[in-house]
Parts: structure tokens; sequence; C-alpha cells
């Protein structure tokens, strides 16, 4: 609280990025958020801004109205105030500027959220994902795969989990030598098994190979991959990077795979670029999304620009790759990237997605997001800026993980049991700090965290609200009929998300949404049938006992419950900028009625 | 029999069909004066019948003596049929190539096409002026219906009867018309009932270089202002297009002869500009390079999403005179039949309820394209793969249809019909068994082709019980509201539906479509179950109501 100079400013204007409009109200700044309360006594809105989410707050030129504050979130919000007092928006700027930079780990949401849990519960939330009982799932342990204790006190590898799968036949000695000859200890282990074929996936980082460089262990634990597996000796093994990269990386003693020293191995190159370029890629889509009256032509030339859906589309063409290899050829494929943990996530993640029914569904979809992002060492907290850090580690590498989840999910609508409301929200949470599933950068700082102790899981909190997030027209026979899915990497499928990067912009949105409509529909039909039970139960009791007693008729109205409540789009003229009329009279906006999807902060506090 | 001399090989046997996302089919091609025919002559086969009509453009080639003929067809399929023999695959092509360019609109199939349903309702009567003028005068008494034009001579375009202000007289009309391009002077589009503001449409005034102005065109314009208000000219044109339009005798309302009204210049383009835009689009989503950069890029040079936001924001901007400034509107570009009509024809989606249905859909087309004098025949003579040099052919009619699948897309439950109606328009603007897009104005279709009497109109089909189910969308609920669509770039998709159709399978997304359609039946269902409980149950309540009371 210290940090907070002015707690509350009066008459502070909203501005609508896209729009004239705006509206005052009251800004609050508590020790967590930052709250505007619209002044208007009908609507009285309220923003609600953690300041985990701030990812930058600009004071720009004095106005004549007042003093404007930029400020840019990273779940893609842009809010626009205008404070009346320059002395008022500067207490409000340099708070914000101490605020959102927090140095420890202490200072994050998660440690002060509290949802009102004992002890007991926030435990059994924490034991909601267990990874022993995924590779059980997979069939792992098998006669081929064993679990290895030789990082269970993270001295081979710290960014590593502590359980790990690895060839029955490679020995501590192969492992531990292994690890010597791969980029930050991290050797290669296994990630997902595919049953049918008894085709494994694998990830590690780079060889050490610079540019001669061999290790007789790392190629025997190849090696081990490649018996492991009957079906098919040839061993894939995807390099995500770029061949000009990977070459790069050479004069630094790194780099890749020489096919003469390793047998039975097929190397290949992706093309994946690296966590600076994506960063900046990102920057230049929402700096091209972000202008005001964008022309077409601007937008589709920043669009191809950026790179992003470029970037996207090698991402999901990789993931295609390593489906293809495991359960067409049901060849073992190795992933790996620079040091393992950004591209080699996003490959590995998206193909078990693509191969494994189980992990397009809710929970299927935590476990994934907990297996290959999360044990395995995705730097969230550097990635996502947790604490003020290095701007150049930061990237949106899991966002773009996301993306990718839904563009098959608009292929392949009956295949997901989420809807993107759920991919939306777990994005919210990498950044809101208010978990501790996210937090820091490996399994290991999570324990030295005490972070089950101290903290609660998101993915408890995201289950007892998955009504939310259910896709209404999900089909679990899908799964049957389609386990693996194929989907076209023809461009024009890849699309601008436009409900994550614009979740905020409300102007941009379809004015009804099919989604919201068809859950409300299906919300009711089950509400429906519970009415229509208890009617006939009435009616057969009334037949029965009709002159003994007096039955209450009315007990449920099925109408309010839900389906009649329907907000109804408009939206004012004004909004959306069709041109300004020129001359005396203007036109007046009315009140817009305008239905959000998920634009309101739904603040879990 | 004419076409006969055209068939030189009525008849192939073993010719391949190959379709994009369908097996291929072995049959037999026929030829007939109308249709393309392929059947594999076994039960259970679906056959190909392929209009004439519906081709754009065919290519040929050989490998040896086997001939394939490429057929790019309007609604932007493509096909390809192997023929065994290159004799047989001349001729096929040759006679395909004169039979889908024939000139004459009476050779046309509807002429021919006898309908295999029984005509319930006539389309062809069912939307007249008089009609629609009875719709008016329940709302106002301020507009008449005029028969100056009832032989065609002072606006060949228009048709026999138009609504006029009240007090302007026929002569007024006659003088207005001869300072109107095409002799289009301001007629009335729409009656905004919620304030009583109008949108009318015309031709460009005829100013000419030397500023020529028209007290009867001033007279009639201003006769639709309310006292002491005043109206917006939207030209659909850029201020400098519109400049240049002087020089060939048309041009623009000069401030200082219409004091009244306020002239908004817009950047609509013209017809050649669009067509070949299209060509572009449908070139780019035929590219199979698979490089999203290339994707992109052709997507943006082809300038189609551009013009669907200019011309919906035009629409947006005339919606919002008349529903927020409280003004009357007048559009016209430069001859008023394309551009204007893109404009009055989406602002009614926008403003008015009833044109969301899909009898009022209907009703919209035939009032603001058909009745209006949009040149259909001129327009869609040819679409996107014709090689040939273009004459008049246009997407105009497309770009409304886009702009109107833009705006279901951003109001999918405001809508009673679906995508699959507005795309059936599309095919049938282009080819089709039906003579409602035939003809390019009321006069040439009524009086000289003599439409009603020898063909049959679209809306009899449409409206058949059994094709109207395929039309309906599930999601609708009737909105009394003005839709204001987002015109944000971001906002607007490409419509795969028409540009992506053979180029991708949907099977995905129509299984899906049906999951939904279903849950709303369940739901619909259930209701009516409910209700029914509901309303037995009150009937027991107070057919005992005697025995309840204590």
């Amino acid at each position: 609280m210290e940090h907070i100079r002015t707690p509350k400013v009066e008459q502070v204007k909203l501005l609508d990025r896209f729009s004239n409009k705006s509206t005052t109200g009251t800004l609050h700044l508590t020790a967590t958020h930052l709250i505007f309360v619209e002044s208007n006594a009908t609507s009285a809105q309220e923003l609600w801004i953690l300041h985990h989410h701030i990812a930058s707050v600009e004071k720009l030129s004095l106005t004549t109205s007042g003093c404007p504050l930029l400020i840019q979130c990273r779940n893609f919000r842009v809010v626009h105030f205008v404070v009346p007092r320059e002395r008022d928006c500067h207490d409000v700027y340099s708070s914000l500027l101490r605020l959102l930079r927090p140095v420890s780990y202490d200072e994050l949401y998660a440690f002060s959220y509290n949802p009102k849990q004992n002890e007991q519960q926030r435990d059994e939330g924490w034991q909601l994902i267990d990874l022993g009982a995924e590779f059980e799932r997979m069939g792992v342990p098998c006669d081929q795969w064993q679990l290895t204790d030789v990082n269970r006190d993270y001295k081979v590898c710290e960014t590593y989990p502590r359980d790990l799968y690895v060839p029955i036949t490679a020995s501590k000695p192969i492992i531990v030598g292994s690890s010597k000859f791969r980029s930050k200890g991290r050797f290669p282990v296994l990630t997902y098994f595919y049953q049918e074929r008894k085709a494994a996936v694998c990830r590690c980082s780079q060889p050490l190979s610079g540019f001669s460089a061999r290790c007789l262990e790392d190629e025997h634990m190849l090696q081990a991959i490649s018996k492991a597996n009957h079906n098919n000796r040839y061993v894939y093994v995807m390099d995500t990077r770029p061949k000009l990269n990977a070459l790069a990386n050479r004069a630094a003693g790194k780099g890749y795979e020489n096919e003469d020293n390793y047998s039975n191995i097929r190397f290949q190159f992706v093309g994946i670029e690296n966590i600076h370029v994506m960063r900046s890629s990102l920057q230049k889509l929402l700096e091209v999304v972000g202008t005001r009256s964008l022309s077409v032509m601007d937008y589709l030339v920043g669009l191809e620009n950026s790179g992003w859906l470029r970037h996207i589309k090698a991402i999901v063409d990789a993931a295609i790759f390593l489906t293809k290899a495991v359960t067409v050829e049901g060849a073992s494929v190795l992933v790996h990237c620079s040091d393992g943990w950004d591209r080699t996530a996003q490959v590995c993640s998206l193909g078990a997605l693509l191969m494994d029914p189980y992990y397009r569904t809710i929970k299927g979809f935590m476990v994934l997001i907990e297996k290959d992002w999360i044990s395995f060492g995705h730097k969230f907290a550097d990635r996502c800026d947790q604490l003020d850090g290095d701007p150049k580690e930061v990237s949106p590498i899991f966002t773009q993980f996301l993306e990718c989840v839904w563009q098959l999910t608009e292929q392949f609508p009956q295949a997901f049991q989420f809807s993107e409301w759920f991919l939306i929200q777990i994005h919210e949470h990498i950044h809101s700090c208010q978990f501790g599933n996210f937090l820091g950068n490996s399994q290991r700082q999570r324990e030295e965290l005490q972070l089950k102790e101290r903290t609660y899981s998101l993915w408890d909190h995201l289950l007892s609200e998955q009504q939310l997030y259910l896709n209404p027209v999900y089909s679990p026979s899908f799964a049957e009929t389609h386990p693996v899915l194929e989907p076209s990497t023809q461009p024009w499928n890849f699309k601008f998300w436009r409900n994550m990067y614009h979740q905020f912009d409300r102007s941009m949105h379809p004015r009804q949404s099919i989604l919201k409509n068809t859950v409300m529909l299906k919300e009711n039909s089950k509400e429906l049938e519970i009415v229509y039970l208890c009617k006939t139960y009435l009616l057969l009791s009334w037949s029965y006992i009709l002159s003994l007693y007096t039955l209450p008729v009315h007990s449920v109205h099925p109408g309010s419950l839900f389906g009649e409540e329907r907000t109804v789009e408009g939206s004012s003229a004004t909004e959306n900028g069709y041109g300004e009329i020129k001359g005396s009279f203007g036109s007046k906006s009315e009140p817009a009625i305008v239905s959000l999807e998920f634009g309101v902060a739904r603040m879990t506090c | 029999m004419e076409f006969a001399e055209l068939i030189k090989t009525p008849r192939v046997d073993g010719v391949v069909l190959h379709r994009p996302f369908l097996p291929t089919v072995e049959g037999t091609l026929c030829l007939t004066g109308h249709h393309l025919i392929l059947s594999s002559r076994q039960d259970n086969t679906e056959e190909l019948w392929l209009l004439h009509s519906n081709i754009d453009a065919i290519e040929k080639r050989f490998i040896g003596s086997l001939g394939t003929i490429i057929v790019k067809c309007k609604d932007l399929r493509i096909i390809q049929l192997d023929i065994p023999g290159m004799e047989e695959c001349l001729n096929i092509a040759s006679s395909i190539e004169a039979l889908s360019t024939l000139d004459s609109v009476s050779l046309m199939y509807p002429f021919f096409y006898r309908p295999m349903f029984e005509v319930i309702e006539d389309g062809w009567h069912l939307f007249s002026p008089e009609e629609a003028f009875k719709d008016l005068e329940s709302m106002t008494d301020e507009w008449r219906l005029s028969e100056v034009n009832k032989d065609f001579t002072v606006c060949p375009s228009y048709p026999s009867l138009v609504t006029v202000p009240k007090d302007i007289d026929d002569d007024t009309l006659c003088k207005a018309a001869a300072f109107r391009h095409g002799g289009r002077f301001p007629v009335l589009s729409y009656y905004h009932k919620k304030n009583g503001m109008v949108m009318m449409r015309a031709g460009q005034p005829l100013t000419g270089t030397n500023g020529r102005r028209c007290k009867e065109d001033e007279k009639l314009i201003n006769a639709t202002l309310r006292a002491g208000k005043r109206g917006y000219i939207i030209d659909t044109r850029t201020i400098a297009v519109a400049q240049q339009a002087k020089a060939r005798g048309g041009g623009f309302e000069q401030e200082a002869n219409y004091p009244q009204w306020r002239r908004i210049h817009k950047a609509i383009e013209r017809s050649n500009i669009l067509q070949e835009s299209l060509i572009k689009l449908v070139e780019a989503c035929n590219d199979q390079s698979n490089s999203m950069d290339r994707w992109l890029s052709k997507l943006e040079a082809s300038n189609w999403q551009s013009h669907v936001k200019e011309i919906l924001t035009t629409a947006c901007l005339a919606a919002q005179c008349i529903d927020r400034s409280g003004a009357s509107v007048l559009v016209h570009g430069t001859e008023g039949t394309d551009s204007t009509l893109q404009v009055t024809s989406l602002a009614q989606i926008i403003l008015e309820p009833a044109c969301r249905t899909i009898r009022g859909f209907q009703a919209l087309v035939e009032r603001e394209w058909l009745q209006a004098g949009h040149p259909f025949q001129q327009r869609c003579a040819q679409s996107a793969y014709s090689n040939g040099k273009p004459r008049s052919e246009a997407p105009v009619f497309l770009l409304f249809l886009d702009c109107v699948w833009q705006i279901l897309r951003q109001f999918p439950c405001s809508f009673q019909f679906n995508e699959h109606f507005l795309i059936t328009l599309f095919e049938h603007a282009y080819a089709s068994q039906f003579g409602t897009f035939l003809g390019n104005s009321a006069a040439e279709s009524r009086v000289k082709l003599k439409l009603s009497r020898k063909t049959v109109s679209l809306w009899s089909w449409v409206n058949r019980p059994q094709e109207l189910e395929r039309f309906v969308n599930p999601l609708y609920e009737p909105n009394s509201l003005v839709i204001w669509p987002s015109v944000a770039p971001q906002s607007l998709l490409l419509w795969e539906g028409v540009f992506l159709r053979w180029n991708r399978s949907t099977k995905f997304l129509d299984e899906a479509y049906e999951e939904m359609v279903h849950i709303i039946e369940y739901n619909k269902e259930l209701q009516n179950k409910v209700n029914s409980l509901r309303r037995q149950l009150a009937q027991l309540e107070t057919e005992d109501s005697p025995l309840q009371t204590p």
C-alpha cells in the first residue's frame, strides 16, 4: 500500500479507443487493482484491471481536457484515461509504475488471493492433475519405457521435472552423459506415447555439437529411443528452428545432430522463428489492429507484415508433421529447438492434441498444459513478464499455442469439449498471477516457492465453473470417428483471432453470438427437462390425489430461468465511425445496449 | 431446333468427371440445348447437370488422344472432364463454348424450362409497386404513385409506377427526368416509419461543365423535406470522379442551387474495377501455393474486402442520417443503377426489420434491384473466370449479397434467412432456370420479354414450403431494432461460403451446424411440451378449484 499516493481520483474520463465515445467516472487504486467506476447512475459499469495485467503505462502530453494516461494490458486491453488534474495523473502514473513491476514473488497477487477455501480444499485443488497418472493413461511405464529417478533432486537437469520417462535401455551413465551434451542439461525424455503404434514423442534441447563434437552417450540415447520402437527403427529428429539459426548456433558450440554420427535418424528442420521474432511480430500485429479508422488495405498489409499468421501456420505445420510421422509411419520423433522449452513445447503439445482426443477435453487440456508447459519448464515467469525482468525474455509463445488450438477449433467445431472462452480465460491467468500454476520458470522453483501451500490452483477454479467453457456442439463420438485430427493448412484456414486480440473492444464484435445463444438454449433445455419431469409428476399427482391435496403448481418458471432473458444488441452508429457527418446537425448517440461476451473482466476476488 | 447445329457430338461414352472433394465419376456425357449432363447410368450415383449458361470459361488440354476440358463455372466451381478421343473432345468443347455464350435472351433456358412442381403462389405477382404503395399509404399521405413512366419513355430503366412526393406533378417529373442521367429522376426508395424521414435515389444530375440547373429537380427533392429541415445527398463517387463526370455532361448538385442539402461524397468503385477485383479474389482463393504471405498479399491486392467495407460504410452512413440525424437522404452515383442500389438496399436491411425476413428480402431485391433497373443481364453475363474482354460485367449484386452476409454474421439471430439463401440468389443471378434475373430493366423484362408469362419466377420456387425450409435460419428471433454493423476491417470476413466453397471440405462445419439446429429444435420441443403440461395443470386447477378452497 505504501506505493499508492492517491487512492481515488474523481471526474476521470475513459475514452473508447476506436470511437469518440467516452464515459466519466472515478478511478480507484488498490493494492491489487486499478478500478474505474462509471459515475452514470443507471448503468454504473465497473472496470477492474489487475496490476499484473498492465504491461505499460504512458503519460501523454497534456490536453485541454486533462492529462491522458494510456494503459496497455497483457490481455490486450487498452484503456485511455483522461485525468483532469496533472498532479493526480502523475500520482496515479508513478504509483502504477511501481505496482506493475513487482520485484519479488511475494508481491504477486497469488500470495494474497484468498478464495475462501480451507487447506483441504486447496490441497485437493492441487491434486486434480496427476502427471504420473497421465503417463499411465498413455501406457507408460511399459516394457520399453520406464520411470527414471535420475533427476529426483534436480541434479541432472534443474529445469526438468523430477519424474522423467526414458527407454529401458538408457542407463544412468547414458542419461547423465547425454545431458552433459545437451543445452541446459535437457536430455531426450518421453513426453507422449502413442500406444497404438508404440511410437514415442520425445523432447530435448539442442546438442552441444559445435562444428564437430560428438557424444557417444547421446548417440546411445537416440539409439535407445530407436530400439524402443519395434514398428519403425527410424527416429525423426525435428529441429524446430530455421536452418540458419541452427547453423549460427554451431559457432557457439551448440547446433544440431549430425546425421552421420547417429544411426537410424532422419533429421528435419521445420523453421519456427525464435522468441524475439515472435515478440516483435505480436507487437506489430497489435499496432496494426489498434489503429483507429484502419483501412482494409492497411489491415491486410499489416497482418502480412507482422508475420503473425505465418508463424501460427508454421507451428501447426510442424505439429502436423510430427503427427504424421507418429500416427502414419509409426515412427518415434525427437523434437528440440535451442533450449527445448519454447518451440519444442508448442510442437509437442499441439502434436499430442492432434493425436489424442483426451487432450481436447477440458480436463485433458489442463493435463496437457501441466505436462508439456509447466512441468517441462516453459519459463512462464520470464515469457509472461511476471516479475520485473529482462524485456528480451518476454515472448507470446504460450499465447501462440492457445491460438493454434483456436485455429483448430475453427476447423473441427465438434472435436473440442471447450469453447474459445476457455482458451481466453487461461490466457487471462498466465498473466494474472492470481493462481500458483504459472508462477516461476520451473518445477524446482515452484517447489521452492511452496506454491502448493501458499497459493491456489487455477485448474480447480476453472473446473468449478466449467459450465461456462463448454462447447455446446461438442460431440464425444467425434473422437471415435476422428481420433487423429488432420487439419488443412491452406493459408485461408488461418484467421485473425478477433475474440482474443480485441476481447475488450466491444465495437468490433458481432452483436449477437451464435456460441452464446446455443449455450443458453442448451442450458435452458436442461432446466426444461427438469421442469418437464416435475410437471409430469404433478399432473400424475393431480389425477391420483385430486381432492386430497392442494399442490403448488407454479414451482418453477422455466422462462425466467434462462431463455427469455435476452440482451439485444444495438450500439450506436457513431461508435462504428462510418464517417463524420459534416454540418451543424451531428448525430446524438443513444445509450447503447450491447451484450458483452467476455469483455467484462470476470474477476474472482 | 437451332441448338442442334451447335451440337456436333451429342454423346460421348467413357468420360471421367473430376470434382473437388467428390469421388470421380465415369459415365456418358450428353449435351442438350441447355445442359451438360454426365451420368454413370447406374442407380444411386449422382448425375451432373450443368446449365450451359453457368459456364464461364473452358480450357482444353490434350495428352495423346485423351482430351481434357476444364470447365469453370460462374458459381466459381471448377470441374474437369476427361474425354477419350480428340475429335469428340474438340467437338464438345466448341459446342459448350457456343452454347454458353448465346447472345439471344429468348434462347435462354428459362424460356424452355417447365417446372416439375406446382406453382402455388406465382412469384411474378407477389411484389407489385401497388402493394408496396398500399403499405406506404398506411403510414403517410405525403406520397403518390405516378404513372408518368407507364410506357417507359420518361425513364427506360424505371418501372411503370414510381412513388413521388404528392405535391409534385408529372410535368415536373418529366422535366426533372431530363436533368438526370438516364432519366432517373429522384424517386422514393424507403420511408422510415419511426421518424418519417425518407431515402430517395436517382441518377446523377446533368449539370455539365457550365453548371446547368433545373428548378423542377430542386423543387422535387425539396418537396421531401419538412419545414426548416435539411437533407443529405450521398454521392457514391469521390468528389474527383464527380468533377470529372461534368466533362461528360454529368455532375453533382451545386450547394448554391440546393441550399437545404448537404452533399457527402463516398468512394464506391465503378463496375469494371469491381469485376477486376472479383477476378483477382477468385484467383487468390484458387492459389495452391500454401504460403501465408502470398495469400494475404493476394487477398489485399484483390481489394475485394475494401469494396465491401466502403459499400457497407456508405449504407451505414445513409442509415445514420435517417435514423440518428433525423434527415432525409438522396443517394446517387453516376447511372443510379449500381452503387446507388447497393447503398439504398443495404440501408434498408439496417433500418427495417421486415427486410430481414425471407419474404421481405425478396421484396427488397424485387423493389431495389429488379424494378429499380439494375442491369442484371449485362452485369452477370460473365463471372470471375471469363477471359473475354469485359464489357459491362460487374459483381455489383454479389457485393451487395456479401455485405448482407457480413451483417448476418454480426447479427446471426436477426435474420430469418440463412447464408444458403444468399448463395442461392448469387447462383441464380448468374445462371438459372428461372426468369427472375433475366433482362436489364422492368421495361425489358415485362414488356419485351414477357417474362412473367413465359418463364417461372424464382420466388415461385423459393417460397414452396419444401424449399423454404432450407433457407430458414434456426436462430432467428425477430428483432425490431436498427442493427448497426461494425465496419472495422477486423470485423469483416471473407465470404467463404462463396469464395472458398469449392476449395474446402465443409463436412465438419456442416455437422456442427446440424448439431446446433438440433439443440435449438430440441429446446423448442421441450418448451412446447412444458407449455402444454402447464396448460393441462392450469385447467385441472381451475376445474377443481372448489376442492382447493378450504
